[in-house]
């Protein structure tokens, strides 16, 4: 179970703005936390705390492919993304490198900055602590579900694909 | 109920007679490739997969070619990461600085790419070889990591939307006004998670440049991946580029398609996506007077011949506005060899442009290029995000080479009529 303070954003959030590539010379998670959503949001690095969420609405992480994006949302400490949709690279990337999303438009619609907001991922229900609604988000089909108890792609094609060693 | 372009490629790929929209399938790739940004994260987790080596040392391509030639020391030794990578694994594709050119215009034009194949790249414009008549989409670093280990992919089948085009475009219109007015139309999500793709007579009077232009572009819809049916002019450039062995695919009579847009080619103007999304498109008749302080004419959208042909054709005996920054960059070494031996890097440097080595660069505001607050350029690029080119308060105004030439003249946004009386 996932809990935490939401930060919420709009449509379109693309990934030049979760991390602008001037500052993509360097795959350090650490490093690229620091200018995490800096064109967007120049306050979410001091006021992001561990466990918070971002609830956003369509396209979120539009753009590039750069994996760079989830990966410095992630680092900053952010549990779980909630949209109405996600963009399909920064879908696969967020999967592949285990951090939580979720597609559901009723909760990313209503659900405002600041509602502290419980997730359970294993039966997609989001619940809104603050206002005590309860939605459902769009499951994941089975191989999705193995990929994320895997804990993301490489731990998935380490147990299943055959690598070449 | 039959399958389309995309749906019968994956399916030939994934061992199986049909697939439908929304299957999980696993396909054999026949191509993975990354960049100076994306590569080195994919060779940090292909090591963590515990993989030894790549897959097949002929598929996989590495091009360092956005932050070069390096522009820090950050970059540079990014670029060692992948430099040491292609020599531990022996990869026969890796093209170094003097070999290199943008990644989208330099695969197709090394043959590296041929309808019917599968290909995924670590960088979201590797939807262009759609244009050729092959399934190719944008991954992440850690999918082009577990393509190199183990020559597959997951895919869930996409549903599609297909484009009818019919007519001729009219004078200075390119595929780069054909895709914006896409885009306009039906926005930065409208093909989200689906194919484009794209039939019709009026396949006929579009070049490959413009399919190129086009294809590229399709991520910026959204979509999964654009892609063109083949006809003469995808083989004759087939022929001219590759010995590959190719498969053409046609898609079914009675494949389905969410939508069906018919589009006429003669009804399209030139177009100019307004900051900061593609989607925001006006046509001439809707734009006042803008001043910019900087035209880049290149990128993996617009930097083949036939875009410098085009700006050449307008920027000669004329001369860049003196507040006006204009680069050109043509996006591989052969293309800029070709221009010099046609006399466009002539034409361009006469008129007070500069022209680069091919580099990702300015388009993401990388380098070459940075803009400053509060400066507008027009670019023949992609993306026109907040903060794409440099400062967060710049603007990118998105046209094509004949949009970005004419503005480079005027120092405003102009369309190409306004200086080719």
């Amino acid at each position: 179970m996932i809990e935490g303070k939401v930060i919420k954003y709009g449509n379109n959030v693309d990934t030049d703005v979760i991390i602008p590539a001037r500052y993509l010379n360097t795959s350090n998670p650490e490093e690229l936390a620091a200018h995490c959503m800096e064109d967007l949001d120049p306050s979410f690095k001091d006021r992001v705390q561990p466990g918070d969420i971002i609830v956003a609405g369509s396209n979120f992480g539009c753009g590039s492919s750069r994996e760079h994006a989830p990966m410095a949302i992630k680092a900053s400490g952010i549990s779980c993304i909630i949209a109405e949709t996600f963009a399909r690279i920064f879908y696969r990337n967020a999967l592949n490198i285990g951090l939580p999303i979720m597609e559901c438009p009723e909760a990313a619609q209503e659900i405002r900055e600041g509602d502290r907001v419980a997730v359970d991922l294993a039966n997609g229900t989001i619940t809104n602590l603050t206002s005590g609604r309860t939605y459902k988000a769009a499951s994941f089909p089975p191989f999705m579900q193995e990929l994320i108890q895997a804990g993301g792609l490489v731990e998935y094609v380490k147990e299943k694909m055959g690598v070449n060693r | 109920m039959g399958m389309t372009m995309t749906q019968k490629i994956l399916a030939a790929h994934a061992g199986l007679d049909k697939v439908e929209a929304g299957q999980l399938i696993l396909a054999d790739l026949d191509l993975v490739m990354g960049n100076d940004i994306t590569a080195p994260m994919a060779i940090q987790e292909f090591k963590r997969m515990g993989a030894k080596n790549v897959f097949d040392r002929k598929k996989v391509v590495l091009v360092p070619d956005h932050f070069t030639p390096n522009k820090d020391i950050k970059s540079a030794e990014q670029c060692r990461v992948i430099r040491e990578f292609a020599d531990e694994m022996d990869i026969e594709n890796y093209f170094e600085i003097g070999q290199m050119g943008i990644e989208h215009a330099l695969l197709p034009e090394k043959g590296l790419v041929v309808p019917g194949d599968v290909v995924i790249g670590a960088d979201s414009h590797t939807c262009t070889y759609g244009a050729l008549g092959a399934f190719s989409t944008g991954v992440g670093s850690t999918d082009m990591a577990a393509g190199m280990a183990t020559g597959q992919a997951w895919f869930k089948v996409p549903e599609a939307i297909k484009f009818v085009l019919k007519g001729r475009p009219g004078k200075w219109v390119s595929g780069k006004d054909v895709i914006l007015h896409i885009i306009g139309m039906i926005g930065v999500d409208g093909a989200l998670y689906r194919s484009m793709e794209y039939s019709g007579e009026g396949l006929g009077s579009l070049s490959m440049d413009d399919r190129f232009t086009m294809a590229n572009m399709a991520i910026e819809a959204g979509a999964k991946n654009g892609i063109f049916e083949v006809d003469d002019i995808t083989l004759e450039y087939v022929k001219e580029h590759s010995d590959k062995e190719y498969k053409v695919y046609k898609a079914d009579d009675d494949a389905e398609y969410k939508e069906v847009y018919h589009i006429d080619l003669s009804s399209i103007t030139p177009a100019v996506a307004f900051p900061h999304l593609p989607e925001n498109v006006r046509t001439f008749d809707q734009i006042e007077e803008i001043p910019i302080q900087q035209v880049v004419i290149g990128s993996c959208t617009n930097g083949r011949l036939g875009d410098l042909r085009i700006a050449a054709q307008i920027l000669k005996g004329h001369k860049v506005n003196p507040r006006v920054r204009a680069i050109v960059i043509p996006a591989t070494q052969k293309i800029y060899l070709q221009a010099m031996r046609e006399g466009l890097l002539e034409i361009f440097v006469e008129a007070g442009a500069v022209v680069s080595t091919p580099t990702c660069g300015p388009c993401l505001g990388g380098h070459m290029g940075v803009l400053a607050k509060g400066e507008r350029a027009v670019s023949t690029t992609n993306r026109n995000f907040v903060g794409r080119m440099g400062h967060p308060e710049s603007e990118v105004y998105l046209a094509s080479p004949a949009v970005a030439a004419a503005s480079a003249i005027t120092g405003k946004i102009s369309s190409p009529e306004e200086v080719m009386k």
